[in-house]
């Protein structure tokens, strides 16, 4: 592999050539602010926050989207960097309503951090904000487009992670918005509430509607798990309060899925604490469904099954499985009827 | 080649024949029939057929004198060519009268002649001693004004598409070398040498390269690429093909803006004719090279005349600029290396490989070579569009061939390069401009837009025009460009309405500095350009603006005072009536009076009043 | 139900035009802004239903045509009148009184910018600059480019487009 030697901050460093400034920097532990970067998806280089100073370049440079070059020399907090920085917040915060101490992203508000960070308190300029009506039509989503800060990270993962391309930018300019076809309500639209954009949303502008007013990020702790709906085995991680389930986040690192989710694994969840859930196995005796052990219910099974065998043969049996199950469940049940109950009657919901 | 030479010649037949008859040219570029120009050719057809006078009648395009047009040359066997200004219908009967039938020119409406070879008449300038002509060249323009653009027998036999074939001769790393050693240098406005930007695209992979021109001419205050592409179209087609043949490119697209319909109606015309005469196409003079153009209109965004915005629109996307790198000579058009000049860079290319690179290169300063076309406009007495040398200074342009300032009034400033320059004071009059003299005192060449301002500009609402423009264009990708033109504007606002800060001058001038370095492409990096320069030579305005709450120019209407002056105030009472706020009080023959409080500063009084009794302050 | 059937006949006259414009460009790189302007030139404005086809034709995203459509100041979503006004207010135009050419018209019209006349006869824009700046103040109507203007002559030109 080529590789490329450059100094940042002074330091020297080799990487392999086609890096990035960000990630070579990364790799110093130098730690440079991002806003519309996101790993999983292409680099834009529109926010403007990674800018750092190369040496001989006209302007500051995005480290998001430039690769580093031989003998290159970056700085990434100089004056220069540092006011850029500062400015493009204010900037931001000048057209975003400062309502944090109501905002359901508070504590996990990317823009909030930064301007922490970099001590912007509130903006130096007076003027024009957007005044967008929050859209709340829908029962996943929340789409408060005044806190859009038009990092475009919604619009690429609509169409490099679901493919769906449900959203773009529309207008251009001061009026620059992010809109499905003709600027309708997503419930208009052809969107499939698969929640990625809320998922890499770095504002409130996109927020999980059931998790609004249920708790501050940082009382939430977070529980891995595998999605139940369906058999592509999908991680995730369960957002809990006080035992209760109030949101999925879902996982960049997640082996099979990333951060892709569906609408069903990303909002579908309140099943969980329904009071009519079945919660242990019932026996149905003398016409009414009786509370049962696992043991008592599994036996009973086990019973019923050898004695049609017995008396009617294999072929008497069938077994059709669902989708809901893991493949390796799907497996399970095959072997079953094949090997236990002897027979090729077993098919799938999903087989066609 | 036989068949060329052969077409060559019978063309260069029919052109001698056509100069050798009786004729009258009208120029029909747009500005020229923005003056009327159609309706005096509609005249003069009439009226040459009622009356049966021999003279052929033809058109052209502009030659640069925009402040009199329309205009008409006529022409008489061995005779000069003169050219007529400001030739309107009811001035055609005396023209052709004089001219054609008693072939004495009407020596008062002559702008200047062209003796060529003939004995020059009396009583009239001649073209390259007039004021206006005297300190220009014409290279790239020679043909504007000249020749017929919508036919390609004029081209061809003016040394049309020699160059073409010229290059076609050559080795394509020589064509090359040749364009890098005449030192031509962008002319959109960046001015990076052409020849190195081919020789990029020459060495980058890719199955197939492209060759575009952006003729996306969007700066207010330009064009020099529509009077070029109005004028020679073929001239730019033809350096696109050379600029193909030279980078291995087989198609080109040439991106011109939907507001120039006639420049894209001739270069079609162009185009068919020159791929009829096997100059586009498949196997061009039987090189093996083949070369396509397409015109792409654009759809209205100043934006996509930056070359990555350009490149999306084509594509069919929003025309917003990409990050670079990876520049367009390595990933351009439809991911593939792509060379992209403009207008008047590649119309240079033919002159440059048919007369040689140091032909070219004798021209101009030592790091800006040959020449450049600008447009004059703005309150200048002789508005239009002029071919110079590399290197004149901004005083030659402005008052040898612009003639000064219009009404005798003071110059203030000149604005170089569009919304992305920045203006000009009289204390740089005398600088050489070329590329670098020009960033030097903070402006840039641009594509070559020079608007001037007289003494009753004022520079702050300069400045907030200019911001309003880059506010409504920008593309709105990077935060600096899309919310910081917004705030500078409204800051600039501010100031001229009389509610302007002193910390607002600091604000500006933090915000042009962060935009300057952060934002995404050029456009973004240089729109603060306008307030920079206008803070650093005319900070005084803005601190009047903002201190004494006063215009020193008078035309920022928050802080105009109306009153009526005493002495020249009859009492007639129009004012008082015309008032729309009731402002104005008085009797009935004394001098009336202003109440400033209630006035809404509408101007009706000052338009009412007979006697220039009421001024603004 | 006695009707005229010409609105029908238009209607189909320019699904077939559009239909002709689709096999132009279907098959062609980028042909999605050369459709969307022949659209408009055949139905005046970009009307929602064209949209969806365009985009179901170019086998493109909805949101992306909108997206590229509200972009460009050429395209239009609403109708518009039959003949475009569009007043240069460019920076030669602009110290020249571009600005008092634009009042004049908007009074004349009796519509602001980008305003229709109820008639449909006229649409009133403004424009950076069409490039005629040696003869400022200007404006084009449709495509033809008038220069030199004064106030008082704007209304007599819009008289003579109909």
């Amino acid at each position: 592999m080529e590789m490329v030697k450059l100094t940042i901050n002074g330091n020297e460093i080799e990487v392999p050539a086609g890096t990035t400034i960000l990630k070579a920097a990364e790799q110093m532990g130098i730690d440079i602010p991002t806003l519309c970067f996101l790993e999983e998806l292409s680099s834009v280089g529109a926010c403007r926050m990674c800018v750092v100073e190369v040496k001989g370049a006209r302007a500051l440079v995005a480290s998001c989207a430039a690769a580093v070059a031989p003998g290159m020399e970056v700085q990434t907090h100089s004056p220069a960097v540092m006011e850029a920085r500062k400015m493009i917040l204010d900037l931001m915060v000048a057209n975003h309503p400062l309502d944090c101490m109501t905002c359901d992203k508070m504590g996990d508000c990317k823009l909030a951090d930064l301007c922490y960070e970099y001590g912007v308190k509130e903006s130096i300029f007076k003027g024009e904000k957007h005044n967008y009506p929050v859209e709340t039509s829908n029962p996943f989503i929340m789409r408060d487009m005044n806190k859009c800060i038009l990092c475009g990270r919604c619009v690429r993962a609509c169409a490099e992670i679901t493919g769906q391309d449900t959203i773009d930018f529309i207008n251009r300019g001061f009026d620059s918005k992010i809109a499905p076809f003709f600027d309708t309500e997503l419930v208009d639209s052809d969107c499939v509430f698969c929640g990625q954009c809320v998922s890499v949303c770095p504002t409130g502008a996109l927020v999980e509607k059931q998790m609004s007013g249920k708790g501050r990020r940082w009382e939430l702790s977070k529980v891995r798990t595998t999605c139940p709906f369906c058999g592509t085995g999908c991680n995730f991680d369960l957002w809990v309060k006080d035992d209760q389930i109030v949101g999925v986040a879902s996982n960049p690192d997640a082996p099979a899925n990333g951060r892709a989710l569906c609408v069903k694994g990303r909002f579908g969840w309140d099943f969980v604490h329904n009071e009519n859930r079945i919660t242990t196995p019932l026996i149905k005796k003398d016409g009414e469904f009786v509370e049962a052990s696992w043991d008592e219910a599994l036996n009973l099974i086990a019973d019923s099954l050898k004695e049609i065998k017995e008396k009617n043969g294999p072929d008497s049996f069938a077994a059709l499985s669902s989708a809901r199950c893991t493949n390796e469940e799907n497996y399970l049940v095959q072997k079953f009827t094949r090997a236990v109950m002897g027979t090729n009657n077993v098919d799938h919901c999903a087989r066609t | 080649m036989q068949n060329l030479n052969e077409v060559r010649g019978k063309y260069q037949q029919q052109y001698k024949e056509k100069i050798a008859r009786p004729r009258i040219v009208v120029g029909l570029g747009t500005c020229g029939i923005a003056a009327g120009g159609d309706k005096v050719m509609a005249a003069l057809k009439e009226q040459v057929a009622a009356r049966g006078l021999d003279a052929d009648i033809d058109f052209t395009s502009c030659i640069g004198m925009c402040y009199r047009e329309p205009m008409v040359e006529i022409a008489l066997p061995g005779l000069p060519a003169v050219i007529y200004g400001d030739i309107f219908p009811d001035k055609v009967e005396k023209l052709l009268e004089g001219h054609i039938v008693n072939k004495t020119p009407v020596l008062e409406w002559a702008a200047f002649q062209i003796p060529g070879d003939a004995a020059p008449y009396e009583g009239i300038e001649v073209m390259e001693q007039t004021s206006y002509y005297s300190k220009q060249v014409r290279s790239v323009t020679s043909r504007l004004g000249r020749t017929n653009p919508e036919t390609i027998v004029d081209y061809m036999a003016t040394g049309g598409y020699e160059g073409l074939e010229k290059a076609l001769a050559m080795d394509r790393l020589d064509v090359i070398e040749e364009v890098k050693k005449s030192g031509l240098r962008g002319r959109g406005g960046g001015g990076f040498p052409t020849g190195v930007k081919w020789s990029f695209v020459y060495g980058a992979q890719g199955e197939k390269k492209y060759a575009v021109c952006n003729a996306d001419e969007g700066d207010p205050g330009a064009f020099m690429d529509r009077s070029v592409l109005e004028g020679d179209p073929h001239a730019v087609l033809e350096g696109m093909a050379i600029a193909g043949f030279a980078i291995g490119a087989d198609e080109g697209y040439i991106y011109c803006r939907a507001e120039y319909p006639l420049a894209i109606k001739r270069l079609n015309m162009a185009i068919a004719e020159a791929e009829a005469h096997g100059l586009l196409g498949d196997n061009i003079l039987e090189s093996g090279f083949s070369f396509r153009v397409k015109i792409k209109a654009g759809a209205g965004a100043f934006v996509c005349g930056e070359e990555t915005a350009l490149l999306n629109s084509i594509e069919g996307l929003r025309g917003m600029p990409r990050v670079r790198p990876p520049f367009p000579a390595h990933k351009g058009l439809f991911g593939l290396p792509t060379v992209l000049n403009n207008v008047e860079t590649y119309a240079n290319v033919p002159f440059i490989i048919r007369n040689g690179s140091d032909w070219y290169a004798g021209m101009g300063t030592e790091k800006s070579k040959g020449s450049k076309v600008f447009c004059l406009t703005g309150k200048v007495n002789n508005t239009g569009l002029m071919e110079v040398p590399m290197g004149i200074t901004l005083r030659d342009i402005i008052f040898t061939i612009g003639g000064g300032i219009q009404e005798d009034k003071k110059f203030k400033a000149v604005q170089s390069g569009g919304p992305s320059g920045g203006c000009i004071p009289t204390e740089h009059l005398d600088t050489p401009i070329d590329y670098d003299s020009l960033g030097a005192i903070g402006s840039i060449m641009g594509s070559g837009g020079l608007v001037v301002m007289d003494e009753g500009t004022c520079m702050v609402d300069v400045a907030k025009f200019f911001l309003n423009f880059t506010q409504l264009e920008s593309c709105g990708k990077c935060t600096p460009c899309r919310e910081g033109t917004k705030r500078m504007l409204e800051i600039l606002q501010r100031i001229c309405d009389g509610e302007g800060e002193i910390e607002d001058l600091d604000t500006l001038e933090r915000l042009c500095r962060v935009i300057k370095s952060s934002a995404l492409c050029g456009l973004g990096q240089t729109c603060p350009n306008p307030i920079a320069t206008t803070m650093r030579y005319f900070k005084d305005e803005y601190v009047a603006h903002i201190k004494d709450k006063r215009c020193p120019a008078g035309v920022c209407k928050a802080l105009l005072q109306y009153t009526i002056l005493e002495d020249k105030c009859t009492g007639c009472g129009v004012c008082l009536r015309a008032c729309p706020s009731g402002a104005i009080t008085g009797e009935k023959k004394k001098p009336h009076t202003i109440d400033i409080d209630l006035c809404i500063k509408c101007g009706a009084c000052i338009q009412k009043c007979k006697f220039d009794a009421i001024v603004k302050k | 139900m006695a009707s005229c059937s010409c609105g029908e006949t238009t209607d189909q006259s320019k699904e077939a035009a559009m239909q002709k414009v689709f096999d132009q460009y279907r098959d062609i790189k980028g042909g999605l802004i050369p459709v969307l302007q022949e659209a408009q030139d055949i139905y005046g404005y970009l009307p929602k239903e064209v949209l969806q086809q365009i985009a179901k034709e170019m086998k493109l995203p909805y949101s992306n045509v909108f997206g590229v459509c509200t972009f460009y100041a050429q395209f239009h979503l609403k109708p518009r009148g039959r003949n475009i006004i569009r007043i240069c207010l460019g920076t030669a135009c602009h110290v020249r009184g571009g600005a008092k050419i634009f009042e004049a018209a908007q009074e004349a019209l009796g519509v602001g910018q980008g305003g229709t006349t109820e008639d449909l006869r006229f649409t009133l824009e403004t424009v950076a600059c069409i490039g005629a700046c040696g003869l400022s103040p200007c404006m084009m109507v449709n495509d033809n480019t008038h220069g030199r203007l004064k106030p008082q002559e704007v209304a007599g030109i819009f008289e003579t487009y109909k």
